[in-house]
C-alpha cells in the first residue's frame, strides 16, 4: 500500500513540479444555504431548462433559505462529469441520472442510499409509483437514487395515413402491427409503415429487452448473461424481420441516430407509425404535428404470449435524482430532493418537459388526463419492466444494441440475415459480456 | 521561370479540384444555415427555396454562443502565446546545440502524443483537483487551467515542427550574428525568428487550432462558465433534436474572426526567407 | 561527450552559461510536459495495473492491484475481446496510413501549386485553410448531414443526379463507413499539411530553382531534386505528426457514427473509450492504451532511425 500512497503523493505534489506556491484551501460558501445541483438536459435547450427550472428553485429559496446553483449538463456529458465527481469526491450535491445507470452507480458507493428512514424524508416509499421506483438500484438493496421523471415507450400512428388505408382501429397485437404497417408502405411513394432509430444503440437495445421478455428470455443469470438463448434469437429476428423479411420499414433508417430523423419522418406522412418514448409528444409539437393528428397505443405484443412469456411493452425509462454521499449539505439535499418530487413540483416540471410524473397524486391534475397521457401512464405502471439492474448495465446495452445495429445495417443493405447470423452476434455479445464482467 | 503549357494545365486542374472538395461541404454549411429547419430536414436541396435569416438570430438563445465564444477566444489565445515562447525557446535549443539528454527529450516529447488522451484525461483531472484541495489553485472548472492543458498538447509538435523550419535555416546565418557579438537569445530572435517566420506562423495556427476545436478534455474540465465554443456547439444536438440550422450558422459566424486571423498571418506565411537573405 | 555546442568561437568565461543555456531554455517546455502530459502518463500506466471500475473507482488509489491481469485479457487471442481489438487495430492502422496518404499528397499538392504568386492566391490560399478553421463538431456534423442515404448531398449527387447507381448506397453504416471515415479525416487535417508545407517551401532559396532551370530541369525534376530533399526535415516531422492524430483520432469516428460505430470503422480509440467511459474498466482501457503507446513508440523510433540514415547516406 506504501507505494500506492506514494503515487498519491506524486499526483498532489505536482503543485511543486508546475512551480506554483501554495496558500492554503479556500473557503466555501456557506454550508447548510447553497446546493449545488445539475440537473439533465429534457427540455428542447439547455437554456430553456433552465428558464424551466429557475422559477422552482426560486421558490425552494423562498421557502426554506436554501439556493441552489443549477448547471444543467447536456446528455453526452453528464456520466463524464459524475465519474470525474466521483473519483475525486469534489462534486454537485443532487445530480439527474439516467435511471438505467442506477445499479452502475450505486456500485460505486459515491450516492446517499434510500434506506427507509431516509426514504422517509423524502416522502416515504408510497409516495412513488412502484414500477419507477424499482428502477433505482440493485435488487435487495436500498435503492441509490429515486425517481424524478418517467417515461415509457408507446406506438405513435398517423389518424390521416390510418383513415385514408381505411384501417378504423389501432393494431392491437404484433400480427396486426405488421399487417397494418404492411398495408401502409407504399415505398414508390416513399412511404413506410414504421420508423426505427437502427443506430441508436439504446434503443435497440430497449427493443431487444423487452421483445426478449415477451419472449420468455432471462438475460442474466445471477451474473451470467444469457444473450444467446433461443428466446433472444427469436426476439431479436421479430424486430429485424420487421426490416428485413416484413420489409415495412425503410432501410435508410438502419443509419438513424435521433429521435428527430424518425419524428421528422413520421410528421410528414412518410411513416405512419413509430415506436418511440413519449417525450416524442413535446419533440412532434416542436416539429409542427398538432396533436388531434395522430393517437398513442400501447406497443402492441404478440397473442398469444409464447411460452414464459411476460407482458413487457416498455422498460421503466425516466430520470432518476442521486443524492452525493460526500454532500456538505446532506439535509438540504434531502430537502431539495423532497421538493422535486412532491406532487405540486411533479405537475410543474413533467407538464413542463412532456415527462410522466413518478408520484401518483400528481396524475390528478387535468394537464395528465389526456388519452395519450393515460397510455403511456398505463405502460409505466403496468408493462414496464425495469432493465437489468446490474452494475454493468451499461455494458450490456452497449453490446445488445451495438449487435442489433449491425444486424439491422446488414439486412438494410440487402444482405441476408437468419437466425445462425443473430445467434452468432448474441454469442459474440454474450462472450464480451463474460469477460469484462 | 517559364512554365511549360501542361505544367500550367495540371496546376490549374489540382486547384480547380481541391477547391471543390473544400467549397462543397461549405457550400452545404452555407446554404443550410439560411434554410427553415423543417427544410433542412428534408431532402437535399442545392438551392434554398426560402430564405430565412432565423437561424442567425436563434443561434443566440438556444445556446449561450457568446459566452462560448469569449471563452474559447480567450483560451485558445492564452494557450497559443504561451506554448509559442515555450515553443519557440526549446526549439532554438533543440536546432542550435547539441547536449546530453536533448535525444531523450525530443522522444519523449514524441511519447506524450502516442497516449491517447482519453486516457490521461482522468488522472488530470484528478491532479486538478488535488492542486485544488492542496494548495487553492483553481485550475479545474477555470479558463487558466484549460490554458495549461491546451498549451503543452500543442508543445511537442510544435517544437518538433519549430526545430524542423530552424534546422532548414542555414546555421551561417545566426553564426554571424554571434559573431558579431550578439548573444544567443539576440540571435533567435533578430536573426533566426525572422527568417523562420513562415514556420512560426504556421505552428501558431497549429497551436491556435489545437486548443480551439478540442472537445474531450473541455467536455469534463470546464463547467457552463467556463465552457468553450468546440464542445458549447454540441448543445444545438440534444438527445431528440438536431438543431442543423442554427449548428451550421453558429459556425460559420464563429469561424469568421478566425479566418480573418489566418488572412492576416497570410503575410507572415509567405514571407521570411528569400533568395539574397543568406548573408554569409 | 557532452560538446558544449556548436554555437561558434565564444570567451572560456561564457562556457559555463553556454553549456547551461540549452537546459534553461528547455526548462519551461520540460516542466509543462511533465505536469501534464507526464505525471498523468504514469499515472495511467499504473492505472493499468488495477483493478478500476465502478466498484473501486471512489477511492482508486487503493484498488485492487492486479498486476498484468488486464493485459493479458487484452492479449488473449482466443477470446472475441481480443479478437474484436485486433480487428480495430487492423482497421486503425489502414485508415491512419491512407489517411495520412491523403492529407500529404493533397497538401503538398496545393502548396506546390500556390507557390508560384498569382491573382487570387490569397483567396485560395484562406479557403483552403478553412475546413482546418471550423470547429471540429461543425465540420464532422456537416459531413454526417452530407453522407445521409435519403437526404444527403452525396447520394442526391451520385444517384439523381448522375445516376451512377439505382440502390442508394449507405455512407454511415456497413462498409462504406471506412471510406467515409477516411474522406472526412482527409477534408478536416489536410489543410495543416498544407500549411506545413506552404511555410517550409519559403525558406527554399529562389536560386535553386533558377540553377535548375538553367540546366533545363522539368517541374517533376524540380520536386523531385530540389522540393522534397529541402522540405525533408519539416516533411519527417509533418508525416509523423499526421499518423498519429490519425492513430489517434477518436472525434472523427465519434461524431460521425454516434456511440456504436460500424465494425468497418471503429479505431481502437474507440474501444479504449467505451471500456474507459461507458463501462467504467479503466483498468482494461489502460492496458489498452500502454499497448498503443508502445506500438507507436515502436513505429516512431523505427521510422525516425530509417530517415535519419536516409538522411545520412544522402
Amino acid at each position: 500500500m506504501r507505494s500506492r500512497k506514494g503515487v498519491a503523493a506524486l499526483v498532489a505534489g505536482l503543485g511543486l513540479s508546475l512551480g506554483l506556491a501554495g496558500c492554503g484551501s479556500g473557503g466555501g460558501a456557506d454550508q447548510t444555504t447553497t446546493l449545488t445541483y445539475w440537473a439533465s438536459n429534457q427540455a428542447a435547450s439547455q437554456e430553456q431548462d433552465k428558464q424551466i427550472l429557475q422559477p422552482e428553485l426560486d421558490k425552494f429559496r423562498q421557502r426554506t433559505g436554501i439556493t441552489v446553483e443549477v448547471e444543467v449538463i447536456p446528455w453526452s456529458d453528464l456520466l463524464n462529469r459524475i465519474l470525474a465527481a466521483t473519483s475525486s469526491g469534489e462534486g454537485p450535491d443532487v445530480v439527474n441520472i439516467g435511471n438505467t445507470w442506477s445499479a452502475s452507480l450505486q456500485a460505486t458507493g459515491a450516492f446517499t442510499a434510500f434506506d427507509d428512514a431516509t426514504l422517509a424524508k423524502v416522502g416515504g416509499r408510497d409516495r412513488f409509483l412502484a414500477s419507477s421506483l424499482a428502477s433505482t438500484g440493485a435488487v435487495g438493496q436500498p435503492p441509490a437514487s429515486v425517481p424524478v421523471y418517467g417515461l415509457s415507450y408507446g406506438l405513435f400512428y398517423n389518424k390521416k395515413l390510418f383513415a385514408e388505408a381505411g384501417i378504423t382501429a389501432p393494431p392491437s397485437t404484433w400480427d396486426e402491427l405488421v399487417t397494418v404497417a404492411t398495408a401502409l408502405t407504399k415505398p414508390d411513394q416513399q412511404r413506410w409503415g414504421l420508423g426505427i432509430l437502427g443506430s441508436s444503440y439504446t434503443e435497440n437495445a430497449h427493443f431487444a429487452y423487452l421483445l426478449g421478455r415477451q419472449h420468455g428470455a432471462e438475460l442474466f443469470d445471477g451474473d451470467t448473461p444469457r444473450f444467446d438463448s433461443p428466446q433472444m434469437v427469436a426476439a431479436v429476428r421479430q424486430y429485424v424481420d420487421l426490416l428485413a423479411t416484413h420489409e415495412v420499414v425503410n432501410p435508410s433508417n438502419a443509419e438513424y441516430l435521433n429521435d428527430v430523423q424518425i419524428l421528422s419522418d413520421f410528421a410528414a406522412g412518410k411513416t405512419a407509425m413509430v415506436m418511440i418514448q413519449n417525450n416524442a409528444v413535446a419533440n412532434l409539437r416542436t416539429i409542427g404535428m398538432p396533436e388531434a393528428d395522430y393517437g398513442v397505443v400501447p406497443i402492441p405484443m404478440t397473442d398469444p404470449l409464447p411460452a414464459g412469456g411476460k407482458r413487457v411493452n416498455s422498460h421503466v425509462a425516466g430520470v432518476n435524482l442521486g443524492v452525493f454521499a460526500n454532500s456538505d449539505n446532506p439535509g438540504g439535499a434531502m430537502t431539495f430532493v423532497e421538493f422535486l418530487t412532491s406532487p405540486e413540483e411533479q405537475k410543474i416540471l413533467n407538464h413542463a418537459f412532456g415527462t410522466l410524473p413518478v408520484v401518483p397524486d400528481a396524475y390528478t391534475d387535468p394537464a395528465f388526463q389526456t388519452p395519450t397521457i393515460e397510455t403511456f401512464r398505463s405502460v409505466l405502471a403496468d408493462t414496464a419492466e425495469p432493465l437489468p439492474m446490474i452494475p454493468q448495465e451499461a455494458q450490456f446495452e452497449t453490446l445488445i444494441g451495438a449487435a442489433l445495429k449491425d444486424l439491422l445495417a446488414r439486412a438494410a443493405s440487402g444482405q441476408p440475415v437468419d437466425d445462425a447470423t443473430i445467434h452468432d452476434k448474441l454469442a459474440t455479445a454474450n462472450e464480451q459480456m463474460k469477460s469484462a464482467g | 521561370m517559364a512554365e511549360s503549357g501542361w505544367a500550367r494545365w495540371i496546376r490549374r486542374a489540382v486547384i480547380t479540384a481541391l477547391a471543390v472538395f473544400t467549397l462543397v461541404p461549405l457550400y452545404v454549411m452555407v446554404s443550410s444555415s439560411v434554410k427553415p429547419l423543417r427544410d433542412v430536414q428534408g431532402p437535399f436541396t442545392a438551392v434554398p427555396s426560402t430564405i430565412t435569416l432565423q437561424p442567425f438570430v436563434d443561434m443566440w438563445r438556444t445556446v449561450p454562443l457568446a459566452r462560448y465564444f469569449v471563452n474559447s477566444a480567450v483560451i485558445a489565445l492564452g494557450a497559443m502565446v504561451c506554448s509559442m515562447v515555450i515553443a519557440i525557446l526549446a526549439a532554438y535549443a533543440v536546432s542550435r546545440f547539441r547536449f546530453r539528454g536533448r535525444g531523450t527529450f525530443l522522444t519523449s516529447a514524441l511519447a506524450t502524443q502516442m497516449f491517447p488522451g482519453i486516457l490521461f484525461l482522468l488522472p488530470l483531472f484528478l491532479i486538478f483537483v488535488n492542486l485544488d484541495r492542496g494548495f487553492g489553485l483553481e485550475l479545474f472548472g477555470s479558463r487558466v487551467g484549460m490554458v495549461i492543458t491546451y498549451l503543452t498538447f500543442a508543445l511537442p509538435f510544435s517544437i518538433w515542427l519549430l526545430a524542423g523550419y530552424f534546422d532548414a535555416i542555414p546555421r551561417e546565418l545566426d553564426e554571424a550574428a554571434l559573431v558579431d557579438g550578439t548573444g544567443p537569445l539576440g540571435a533567435l530572435f533578430r536573426v533566426l525568428l525572422p527568417a523562420a517566420l513562415p514556420g512560426v506562423a504556421a505552428v501558431a495556427v497549429y497551436s491556435f487550432m489545437t486548443a480551439w476545436t478540442e472537445v474531450l478534455f473541455a467536455s469534463v474540465l470546464t463547467t457552463s462558465e467556463t465552457r468553450t465554443l468546440a464542445v458549447g456547439l454540441r448543445a444545438y444536438a440534444t438527445q431528440s433534436n438536431v438543431y442543423w440550422n442554427q449548428v451550421m450558422a453558429a459556425s460559420l459566424v464563429v469561424s469568421v474572426p478566425v479566418l480573418l486571423g489566418f488572412l492576416l498571418l497570410q503575410r507572415a506565411l509567405v514571407q521570411g526567407l528569400t533568395a539574397g537573405a543568406v548573408k554569409s | 561527450m557532452s560538446t558544449a555546442a556548436d554555437v561558434g568561437p565564444r570567451p572560456a568565461r561564457r562556457r559555463w552559461s553556454a553549456r547551461a543555456l540549452p537546459y534553461l531554455i528547455l526548462a519551461p517546455a520540460l516542466v509543462a510536459e511533465l505536469a501534464v502530459h507526464i505525471v498523468p502518463m504514469l499515472v495511467g500506466v499504473f492505472m493499468s495495473t488495477l483493478r478500476l471500475n465502478q466498484f473501486s473507482i471512489r477511492d482508486w488509489v487503493n484498488a485492487p492491484f492486479v498486476g498484468l491481469d488486464n493485459y493479458v485479457s487484452v492479449a488473449t487471442l482466443d477470446s472475441s475481446v481480443a479478437a474484436g481489438l485486433l480487428r480495430s487495430f487492423g482497421v486503425t492502422v489502414l485508415f491512419s496510413v491512407l489517411a495520412v496518404l491523403g492529407e500529404f499528397l493533397l497538401g503538398l499538392a496545393a502548396a506546390v501549386a500556390l507557390h508560384r504568386p498569382f491573382r487570387g492566391r490569397a483567396v485560395l490560399r484562406t479557403l483552403f485553410l478553412v475546413p482546418f478553421a471550423l470547429p471540429m463538431f461543425s465540420s464532422v456534423i456537416t459531413w454526417m448531414f452530407m453522407l445521409q442515404r435519403d437526404t444527403g448531398l452525396v447520394n442526391t449527387v451520385l444517384v439523381d443526379w448522375l445516376g451512377l447507381t439505382d440502390e442508394r448506397p449507405f455512407w454511415l453504416v456497413g462498409q462504406n463507413s471506412f471510406v467515409s471515415l477516411v474522406v472526412v479525416a482527409v477534408w478536416r487535417t489536410w489543410p495543416f499539411a498544407f500549411l506545413t508545407i506552404t511555410a517550409g517551401l519559403q525558406s527554399i532559396p529562389t536560386e535553386l530553382y533558377e540553377a535548375a532551370n538553367v540546366d533545363g530541369a522539368g517541374p517533376w525534376r524540380r520536386l523531385f531534386s530540389i522540393t522534397l530533399p529541402m522540405l525533408r526535415p519539416v516533411n519527417t516531422v509533418l508525416l509523423l505528426v499526421l499518423f498519429l492524430w490519425s492513430f489517434n483520432d477518436f472525434n472523427t469516428p465519434y461524431l460521425l457514427f454516434g456511440q456504436a460505430a460500424p465494425a468497418e470503422a471503429g479505431l481502437i480509440s474507440l474501444h479504449i473509450y467505451q471500456s474507459s467511459f461507458v463501462t467504467w474498466n479503466f483498468g482494461l482501457g489502460s492496458a489498452m492504451s500502454v499497448l498503443m503507446l508502445l506500438f507507436l513508440l515502436v513505429v516512431t523510433v523505427g521510422y525516425l532511425a530509417v530517415v535519419n540514415r536516409r538522411r545520412d547516406n544522402g
